[in-house]
């Protein structure tokens, strides 16, 4: 446990193989955009009996909604069916033909019935105002940060840490959910952009006790290295990070388990969000203050920048 | 400090109490209907319901002013007051967007039929009565083969009044003055087609009355002067009465076409369904939490539980007197909160132990603990916030109650669990202290050989 910041290579390599496949896969694939996003309608039904999904999407195909695709949700006895088509708004007359036509399979059951329909445009707005609100909490919490570090040496550079250690978790759980859309078709909805939100929330308020950790000790014992006050920083929070994710973890299981249907895959965003989010913060947040410190990342830019360039430049143009 | 620390109990005594109070359900000593006037708001994802997010799209293209938009919505408002619907939420969004909440509707197709016909203006002949504002009336228009349904349900032996004029028919309407009395006045005016008919109409019927009637709802019931034949006036009213009256005859007049553009609509079942989950997760969360803060804290763990079920009521009470409208994600996250404001705790028992096993006395132990560990709840609690600020934001523009739920159930999650993980364990660890109780170190989760410090903390020796 004392050598943690001295194995900082490989926990940057350990972070590094997660994050590869999680980029390829948003790369390759993408991620598979619900209709908050790309609009259409997610109609959700419920029979008295057991219906197949083919049966329903051959039904809705004769009645001109072959782009309909119906997979079977809840649990197996209560016969709900989520069936995902184009815009089908509530109380047009398609609807009622639609509506018609499924009951010759069985008999529906108005109570369990959900529509959700998101118009194109309004769809196209999500995604803008998705990508500006993490862009906006990014910078709040690199601008508090900065702030509440005012008093170190480099208040910017905790800020800057703190924001990769969130980007890390952010592209981590963008990544699974590439994943998961491509082989289990998870789709990507505005709660999924709240979910991630939340965990960005997390990850800062995780590496904020590494960190504030650090900066009372470089006030109690200014001898040290800036490497060993880390190392002991991060041993002297390592339960209590553990003890707290947990407990969130604990509450998320319940949830997740327990919870109802609708939230699950928001749940689950969340629980892997904050497991990484607890990984990141002692093992890459920190690390990367005393890699910094150490000239270790001004290393890897002047080789990077010699390489490219083949002459020397001044290399802490960066961030610093 | 002892005497403080006192009041401090007393002080979350009494709010507990208020706290739960508030929390029980239903009428249980309710005093004066305070408690039956602040019911569990539940959004439409629990009890089932319709969210429509209507937008103007006038005719020709272009936009709409911001006018035009307010008087569609109060023509909304009055439909939708007539569907008897208990907490309907009906707002502007943006320059062109309105959006309707119906949650615990049984019948969403009608609810979208009433709700996307135009605004429907019509000028009739109350046969020599003067019919007051607020009558439902049925007319000629309405019953005459007109696609659009009545809206409300009517008395099938009531009269039925001709339609004069209908919305149709108007191609202006503003507020302006009586050029004489200077009274504020609604003018109006007709088309060419339509002024010929009112001409004759008003001829014949000087001196009585007809009435102003909006979706068959009668606005006002002005006495004809005297003929009118393509523009007109309506006094009689204050200036904002007759600025409404404009809006809506406008609204009615010129209603703009407006076109569903997102909807979302929940059987109730499904809603119960969701509900009875969240609760059951809700508590099998809060008892594993529970179990695992007691063995491993022991005594401040189980302080910190009587901490949570504070928090707990407290910020349940809260939800009830905001009022919060609770959806699944906003379940979701008070579920989470209480995980964040068992972090509170952590930090503080874990700076607490060191204190002890630096060998600080109880009582500074307490104290050290608490003071240490502020910095960081603090610091990570505004993080948290200022997420749940932006989140709200992107709620706001999304959908109505789903996100922002979710942003604000975690936002007053947050901020009562700092008072509640600070406070209210410190006070109750402080009363036990100095009450004498905690006699082993095992309690506090410490090794025996801590054991002699904390005795002669007890006796004053430290």
């Amino acid at each position: 446990m004392q050598q943690l910041a001295g194995k900082r290579k490989l926990w940057f390599a350990i972070s590094a193989g997660m994050l590869v496949p999680c980029i390829l896969a948003l790369i390759m694939w993408g991620l598979n955009f619900g209709i908050d996003f790309t609009g259409g309608s997610a109609w959700e039904v419920q029979y008295d009996r057991a219906v197949s999904t083919e049966d329903i999407a051959s039904v809705l195909a004769e009645n001109g909604r072959a782009e309909a695709t119906v997979q079977q949700v809840g649990d197996a006895d209560e016969h709900r069916y989520l069936i995902r088509l184009g815009e089908l708004q509530e109380g047009s007359a398609e609807k009622d033909v639609l509506s018609e036509a499924l009951g010759s399979l069985g008999t529906l059951d108005p109570a369990g019935e959900a529509l959700e329909t998101v118009g194109a445009s309004v769809g196209n707005s999500i995604r803008d105002r998705s990508v500006l609100a993490v862009t906006a909490a990014s910078v709040g919490i690199l601008l508090f940060i900065a702030f509440a570090f005012r008093n170190t040496q480099n208040p910017l550079l905790y800020g800057v840490c703190a924001i990769v250690a969130m980007l890390h978790d952010a592209v981590f759980v963008l990544g699974v959910f590439a994943i998961l859309g491509r082989f289990l078709e998870i789709e990507v909805d505005a709660l999924f952009i709240t979910a991630l939100l939340t965990v960005i929330g997390f990850s800062v308020h995780d590496t904020i006790v590494v960190f504030d950790r650090i900066r009372e000790n470089l006030k109690l014992n200014p001898d040290d290295s800036f490497e060993e006050i880390v190392n002991y920083s991060i041993g002297q929070t390592l339960v209590r990070s553990l003890n707290t994710s947990i407990t969130v973890v604990i509450t998320l299981l319940a949830l997740l388990l327990f919870g109802g249907s609708t939230t699950r895959e928001f749940i689950l965003a969340l629980l892997i969000g904050i497991v990484i989010g607890t990984w990141s913060s002692i093992f890459n947040a920190a690390q990367l203050l005393v890699a910094w410190d150490n000239g270790e990342v001004q290393g890897l830019w002047r080789r990077f920048t010699r390489t490219g360039r083949r002459s020397e430049h001044e290399p802490s143009a960066t961030e610093a | 400090m002892r005497s403080k620390n006192r009041r401090l109990l007393l002080l979350i005594l009494a709010l507990t109490l208020f706290a739960g109070w508030i929390v029980l359900p239903g009428e249980t000593l309710d005093v004066s209907g305070f408690k039956a006037d602040h019911p569990v708001r539940e959004g439409l994802d629990l009890q089932g319901g319709l969210q429509v997010t209507l937008e103007a799209r006038p005719p020709g293209g272009g936009g709409v002013d911001g006018e035009t938009l307010q008087g569609t919505r109060d023509t909304l408002e009055r439909r939708v007051n007539g569907l008897g619907v208990t907490e309907p939420l009906i707002q502007t969004r943006g320059d062109n967007q309105i959006v309707v909440e119906l949650p615990g509707i049984d019948d969403p197709e009608q609810a979208v039929d009433v709700l996307r016909e135009t605004a429907l203006l019509e000028i009739i002949f109350p046969n020599g009565a003067n019919l007051p504002a607020g009558t439902i009336v049925q007319t000629s228009l309405g019953s005459g083969g007109d696609p659009m349904a009545t809206p409300v349900a009517t008395d099938p032996n009531a009269p039925v009044y001709d339609t004069i004029v209908s919305g149709s028919d108007l191609s202006d309407a503003y507020v302006a003055r009586d050029p004489t009395t200077g009274q504020p006045l609604v003018a109006f005016e007709l088309t060419s087609d339509a002024a010929d008919t009112f001409y004759n109409f008003t001829l014949d019927h000087t001196g009585q009355s007809m009435s102003i009637v909006v979706d068959k709802q009668v606005i006002s019931s002005p006495i004809i002067r005297e003929p009118i034949a393509g523009q007109g006036s309506i006094d009689g009213m204050s200036a904002i009465e007759a600025q409404n009256l404009a809006t809506q005859l406008k609204a009615g007049a010129l209603g703009v076409p407006l076109e569903v553009v997102s909807s979302r609509t929940v059987g109730p079942s499904l809603g119960a369904d969701s509900l009875d989950r969240s609760l059951v997760a809700g508590v099998v969360g809060l008892s594993v939490v529970a179990l695992f803060m007691i063995l491993y804290y022991r005594l401040p763990g189980l302080l910190s539980v009587v901490a949570l079920l504070i928090y707990t009521a407290i910020t349940f009470a809260l939800f009830k007197l905001i009022p919060v409208t609770l959806t699944l994600p906003g379940i979701a996250g008070f579920i989470l909160s209480i995980g964040m404001a068992v972090d509170a705790n952590v930090l503080i028992f874990a700076r607490m132990k060191e204190e002890l096993r630096n060998g600080r006395p109880l009582s500074q132990a307490i104290d050290g603990g608490f003071d240490h560990a502020w910095p960081s709840i603090r610091d990570s609690n505004v993080s948290t916030m200022i997420t749940c600020l932006i989140l709200y934001w992107f709620g706001q523009f999304t959908g109505a109650t789903i996100i922002t739920g979710f942003a604000l159930t975690l936002f007053v999650g947050v901020a009562v669990s700092l008072f509640s993980a600070i406070t209210v364990t410190r006070t109750l660890l402080r009363a036990l202290n100095e009450m004498g109780v905690i006699k082993s170190a095992w309690l506090l989760g410490l090794g025996s050989h801590d054991l002699e410090r904390i005795a002669d903390d007890r006796t004053g020796v430290a």
